[in-house]
């Protein structure tokens, strides 16, 4: 059993600056949990005290139900993948990998049954005798995480283990990491700052920014009803667009009122949740993939609208309109056979099904 | 930047061989690079090659420098018992002051290492201050500490009860005093280089032999000693190189006595050629320096090089 348990845990500097703010955290066994914000949020921070590596401030981390606040890190049962690999450069791909278990005093079948064991699962066996100088950044990574898997840990920690490297490799590893995890089912908290790696590969996402967790929850979960204003705009690619406005009753339906009157009707299954805001100020929030080309608008929650595309960005499967809408600059998806030019008038649909309507004062999804 | 280099020619119908046989001499890459070697070439050449091959030419020549007689006074040292002792005491001084120093240099660079960085700028500044002051000087301070009539240190012992020792007069406590300076003027600059090695170890070598469960004493010997493998290296060769060679500590210390016991190689030569006139000896006795040292130097630097290329 390694579930891992955080109680109000408080990270705070010299001075009295706090790097983590008293945050809650319960990762059951065997789950895949991915930290994720941006640079400053604490989701290193919050790693590095689990490892044991920063001293804990205040509050209580518990893996497998035993506190282990003044446990130093070898007894924790942890593994760790570091961002710069940390692998020794003194040593073969062998001895990387059986430090932990020699330091251990495992017998030498053992540790060598591991390393093939590990070697096999990563396929890095016929690098085992070079030295870590020898290999390419993608295998000195795939070592590594063999070092991790060797010791049959309770938590594997991974620090930004994909940052170094280039764009390609980053997704087969990516892949590389889910198969791993797949296969040997350990508790894992994994940390980044790429939105796309913490979906792709978590059982859950934990949101972090500045200090506290903003929303725990399932890449789905996130990505349909984020709660605050900044994972709507942290989850996704591109960002969800926002636009100030106004709720109103109007033409005897409840209506989004954005400046330069562009009114957007909100469909019917929404208007008991959104009643009683009507005319208030408020912030709308739609996915670009919501604002597409002119389609579906026989469907009652699609709202016509026309574009005058600033910027386009074909990506191939899709192309991507910059224009400007009520003020605010605003970005869309479109198939790419649409008929998207810059300065060309637009026909586009608004799926309304998908929006998102937002407190402006306190930034919650309302 | 391109002009004339090998892999590049320069295409002939662009550039048309204008001027003479120096100039397109000078465009060479290899003629710039010769050029911009020769001051450190003539350098070496004058303060180093010339005087060896001067001694290797003096060392063959009879007392009074007027007849080449050959290796006779190589063969000569080596029937001559005191030759021995300089032989012995020079391994013995260089080999224990050499290892002390690099031990003590060891210990004093981790301490100073697991200082705040705050205080660490002076303690850095105060144990360097040994190897900062001009031997001469401060072995005379030694010398006084030393000295028969006045030592402070027999001062200290008597205070203690223990009789006085006689420093530089006898063998034993003679070559140990040697040393023991040698090693309070050379820890520093080992604990300096350490410290440099020391500093560029990336901590989170450290975080991760942490977590694979290696205990303080198991960093230093599979983490942080591996790593500093090269710097100890080149440091205990060029350390022994210069310990080796030392002169000023003996001479100004125990000036080779009592009965020549403290002599080491550059004494004796100084001794031999120069206070008792015979030059060509005298140079013999230097020039045995060099094979010794040769060979160490060949082995430590194999070493060294094999280590950086594997590693990054």
């Amino acid at each position: 059993m390694a579930q891992v348990t955080l109680r109000k845990v408080v990270k705070a500097y010299e001075g009295g600056v706090q790097a983590v703010k008293g945050i809650d955290l319960d990762i059951a066994d065997h789950e895949f949990v991915v930290l994720v914000g941006p640079s400053g949020c604490g989701k290193s921070t919050t790693l590095r005290m689990i490892a044991g590596l920063e001293e804990i401030s205040d509050g209580e981390i518990a893996i497998g139900g035993k506190v282990i606040n003044d446990v130093p890190p070898r007894d924790r049962d942890i593994a760790m993948v570091f961002q710069n690999y940390a692998l020794y450069p003194h040593m073969t791909v062998f001895d990387n990998m059986a430090f932990g278990l020699m330091l251990r005093k495992f017998p030498k079948e053992e540790i060598k049954r591991r390393v093939d064991n590990a070697a096999r699962i990563l396929d890095i066996t016929p690098l085992l005798e070079r030295k870590p100088k020898a290999l390419s950044g993608g295998q000195r990574q795939r070592v590594a995480m063999g070092r991790a898997i060797v010791r049959d840990p309770k938590v594997f920690l991974f620090d930004e283990p994909l940052s170094n490297l280039d764009a390609k490799l980053r997704v087969q590893m990516r892949t590389e990491i889910k198969k791993v995890h797949q296969t040997v089912r350990t508790t894992t908290v994994y940390v980044t700052h790429d939105q796309v790696e913490a979906m792709t590969l978590a059982d859950r996402v934990v949101v972090m920014n500045g200090g506290i967790i903003e929303q725990v929850g399932s890449p789905q979960e996130l990505y349909h009803n984020p709660k605050t204003r900044f994972v709507a705009g942290f989850i996704g690619s591109p960002a969800m667009n926002f636009i100030p406005g106004r709720l109103e009753n109007g033409a005897g339906a409840l209506r989004v009122h954005l400046p330069n009157d562009i009114v957007l009707p909100v469909p019917a299954e929404r208007t008991a949740r959104y009643q009683n805001l009507a005319g208030r100020e408020i912030l709308f929030g739609i996915r670009p993939e919501h604002l597409t080309e002119a389609k579906n608008l026989d469907r009652p929650h699609f709202a016509p609208m026309t574009a005058t595309p600033e910027v386009t960005e074909p990506m191939g499967m899709e192309t991507l309109v910059h224009f400007k809408m009520a003020g605010a600059e605003i970005c869309g998806r479109v198939d790419p056979l649409a008929p998207a030019a810059p300065g060309q008038p637009l026909p586009m649909a608004v799926d309304m099904s998908n929006m998102h309507i937002l407190d402006p004062q306190s930034g919650r999804v309302l | 930047m391109s002009q004339g280099t090998l892999s590049v020619p320069a295409a002939p119908a662009a550039a048309p061989p204008r001027g003479g046989a120096l100039k397109r001499l000078s465009r060479r890459n290899s003629t710039v690079a010769f050029l911009l070697t020769l001051p450190l070439i003539l350098l070496i050449l004058g303060l180093v090659v010339y005087p060896f091959l001067y001694a290797l030419y003096l060392s063959m020549l009879n007392k009074r420098m007027t007849r080449f007689i050959g290796w006779e006074n190589f063969t000569f040292l080596l029937g001559r018992e005191t030759f021995w002792n300089v032989v012995f005491q020079s391994v013995l001084f260089a080999v224990s002051a050499v290892l002390l120093k690099a031990l003590i240099g060891f210990v004093l660079a981790h301490v100073l290492h697991a200082l705040p960085s705050k205080g660490q700028r002076k303690w850095r500044g105060m144990l360097l201050v040994p190897w900062v002051i001009p031997p001469a000087i401060s072995t005379l301070a030694w010398w006084w500490l030393f000295d028969p009539s006045y030592s402070a240190f027999n001062w200290a012992l008597m205070g203690i009860g223990v009789d006085p020792v006689p420093w530089l007069g006898q063998a034993g406590w003679a070559r140990f005093s040697v040393i023991l300076v040698n090693v309070w003027y050379g820890s520093p600059f080992f604990m300096i280089m350490y410290l440099a090695a020391l500093k560029s170890v990336p901590d989170q070598l450290y975080e991760a032999a942490a977590i694979d469960g290696a205990s303080g004493w198991q960093k230093l010997r599979y983490v942080t000693f591996p790593m500093m493998r090269n710097i100890i290296s080149i440091t205990v060769l060029f350390s022994l190189i210069v310990t080796f060679a030392n002169f000023d500590i003996v001479r100004i210390l125990t000036n080779g006595g009592p009965q020549d016991t403290t002599h080491v190689f550059a004494t004796y030569a100084f001794q031999v050629g120069i206070q008792s006139g015979d030059i060509p000896l005298g140079a013999s006795v230097s020039l045995f320096m060099f094979p010794l040292l040769a060979v160490f130097a060949i082995f430590t630097l194999r070493g060294v090089n094999k280590r950086s290329k594997e590693m990054a």
